[in-house]
């Protein structure tokens, strides 16, 4: 199977269409007769991943690669960055505003969800310049 | 005033619970039957919800109305989906919704979030425009309430036509260019959560005209689509809304869409009469965005639906975990022409006004004072009035007979039988002495025994 790869730009400036794209990824998924474990942890780690982009960078880019022995998915965007990756990867830790808070997010769940849904990822940022989050998950 | 929520004489008992619950103190027992005051009645279902003997209910349309129509579609309010344990998706229950006889569904969130788009990108000109906050007019009770009780905040009511009105249209525009049919064969009913929202939807508060040909009660959908949902296998992906919209069955759910700081959401009748005592006495100055439900929890707590509205509310949060925020979003003459349909302004009610005529009411209430000098103030409800206040008014505006208080009577039979004690003559939570016994023996729990 040749490698399919899907873009998508994060729009930043509209809330309101956050979490659109892993729903699009998700039906992608879903044609290619992935089994629904696969789509279900692909859709959740591409959602936080997305979300987290609209709620604290600004919107950016996502890319996935979808090879026969696994889904890779580079998330990038030039956000504030994080100070402390190891304290954002943490059960808990969330700088979200009371507004996004209300509407359910903000429990610090996003990043500890994407590692625990994904066999590998890294997460890269540099304070001043963005962030990029890099997933895997494999398929066997 | 046209209600939708109703007595089953057979069934009434003359209890006088509902009438000690009711908010806006519409009942009232005669001859061991319960009466709404109609002029009083909001529809919240605050009877229905605490009457024992089941006899207050709600009118609703019986379910064989989709018969009068070639092509119906069914509209869920989103605290439908709050009722069933252990869903995961949506699309079960509108699958479900096509098996049990709809032809099509229109979910009221998706209309929901195409109002939220239109107030987020008007809010900043209302809130400028007014003094106080925007009031949401999504509830119909507390619209009712507010009609009566705080006419001054009327001017403070968003001017918007309410989802489900929204939600018709669109509906029966989908279906017409689906079915090929003429919008007449087109039957669009609501699954609504309250008697409150049948009645808006019969008598609209902003629209002029009724755009809505059905409502069914949430509890008897229910019933309907258990089964049928059992054998949903793999759902289509037929819903189209997403958190901000299916986020409406709950308190919170209308405000934070608006994505706004100031917004206040309240829930209970009780707790958003005390706000708009409040808001009327311009103790909250920084609410922009004033949301209230009527009933506990948001419409998951209406009295139509069947699950307990906390478990219901976790529920609904759950659904909306991995949904995108929002689907639907409204053009910008969209937007232009969903605001000009509320072209209605809901109206001051003044039930509680005395007399028409100020010097008329000014002795009324004079009466009334006096009246309530010489009542008892135990609020025991044998009258039939839920309030020693609220016999005395209706005693002085001719609805009732001072000699209807059982200390009343009491003092009159004292005087038939001749002077001595008439303390007999009471109920034993109202005699002032228990015979020969001392006060010591009062408190004593033991003599019960
Ligand atoms: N792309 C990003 N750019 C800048 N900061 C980020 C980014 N992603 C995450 N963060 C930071 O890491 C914190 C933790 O992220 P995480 O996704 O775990 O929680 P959250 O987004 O705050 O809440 P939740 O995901 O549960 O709704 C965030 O609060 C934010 O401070
Ligand atoms: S809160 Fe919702 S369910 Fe309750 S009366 Fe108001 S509209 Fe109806
Ligand atoms: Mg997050």
């Amino acid at each position: 199977m040749d490698s399919l790869h899907l873009h998508f730009d994060i729009d930043g400036s509209d809330f309101t269409s956050a979490g659109e794209a892993a729903s699009e990824l998700k039906r992608v998924l879903r044609q290619l007769g992935f089994p629904p474990e696969i789509i279900r942890r692909c859709a959740i780690s591409m959602y936080e991943g997305e979300i987290n982009m609209v709620i604290h960078a600004n919107g950016g880019t996502v890319d996935v690669y979808i090879d026969s022995d696994e889904i890779i998915f580079e998330l990038i965007d030039s956000g504030p960055g994080i100070a402390d990756v190891e304290l954002a990867m943490q059960e808990g830790y969330s700088t979200a505003s009371q507004e996004v808070r209300d509407l359910g997010f903000g429990a610090g769940m996003g990043l500890p969800n994407m590692k625990r849904y994904t066999d590998q990822i890294i997460v890269d940022s540099i304070v001043g310049v963005g962030t990029a989050v890099f997933m895997s998950i494999k398929l066997e | 005033m046209k209600h939708s929520v109703t007595l089953d004489k057979e069934k009434c008992k003359g209890c006088t619970t509902c009438m000690k619950h009711c908010p806006t103190e519409a009942i009232r027992v005669r001859r061991g039957r319960a009466h709404i005051i109609q002029d009083r009645c909001i529809d919240c279902g605050q009877c229905i919800r605490v009457c024992p003997h089941h006899a207050k209910k709600a009118i609703c349309d019986p379910f064989d109305r989709i018969e009068d129509y070639k092509f119906t579609v069914a509209m869920p309010a989103p605290s439908f989906y709050g009722q069933f344990s252990n869903l995961d998706d949506v699309n079960i229950v509108l699958q479900a919704l096509l098996d049990i006889g709809f032809d099509a569904v229109f979910e009221v969130s998706r209309a929901a979030e195409i109002i939220s788009d239109i107030t987020r990108k008007t809010y900043d000109e209302e809130t400028e425009k007014r003094t106080g906050p925007i009031i949401s007019s999504a509830c119909p009770a507390t619209v009712r309430l507010i009609c009566m009780r705080f006419p001054k905040l009327i001017p403070n009511l968003h001017k918007m036509i309410a989802p489900v009105e929204l939600a018709a249209m669109r509906a029966r525009e989908e279906a017409v260019k689906k079915s090929g049919l003429s919008p007449e064969e087109i039957g669009v009913f609501f699954i609504t959560p309250c008697p409150a929202k049948v009645t808006a939807d019969r008598y609209p508060l902003f629209l002029e005209e009724r755009v809505i040909d059905g409502t069914f009660s949430m509890a008897d959908i229910y019933k309907r689509v258990l089964g049928p949902m059992k054998k949903v296998k793999e759902p289509r992906q037929i819903s189209k809304s997403g958190i901000m919209g299916i986020g409406w069955a709950r308190v919170g759910g209308e405000s934070s869409a608006l994505l706004k700081e100031h917004h206040l959401a309240v829930d209970g009748i009780e707790n958003v009469i005390d706000i708009l005592e409040d808001v009327e006495n311009g103790l909250l100055p920084e609410v922009e965005f004033l949301e209230l439900n009527a009933c506990t929890q948001g419409c998951v707590g209406g009295c139509l639906t069947v699950e307990n509205p906390y478990t219901a509310k976790s529920r609904i949060r759950k659904l909306m975990k991995y949904l995108p925020v929002s689907k639907n979003k409204a053009e910008p003459e969209d937007a232009e022409a969903i605001l000009a349909l509320a072209k209605k302004v809901p109206e001051y009610v003044p039930v509680w006004q005395l007399s028409e005529d100020r010097e008329d009411a000014m002795r009324i209430f004079m009466e009334i004072a006096d009246l309530r000098r010489r009542l008892p103030g135990l609020d025991c409800g044998s009258c039939g009035a839920p309030s020693c206040r609220s016999f005395a008014e209706d005693v002085a505006t001719n609805f009732a007979s001072e000699e209807d208080c059982i200390f009343h009577m009491r003092e009159r039979m004292q005087y038939m039988a001749g002077g001595g004690d008439a303390d007999e003559y009471l109920p034993p939570p109202f005699r002032r002495t228990d015979g020969e016994e001392s006060d010591e023996k009062d408190n004593d729990h033991d003599d019960f025994g």
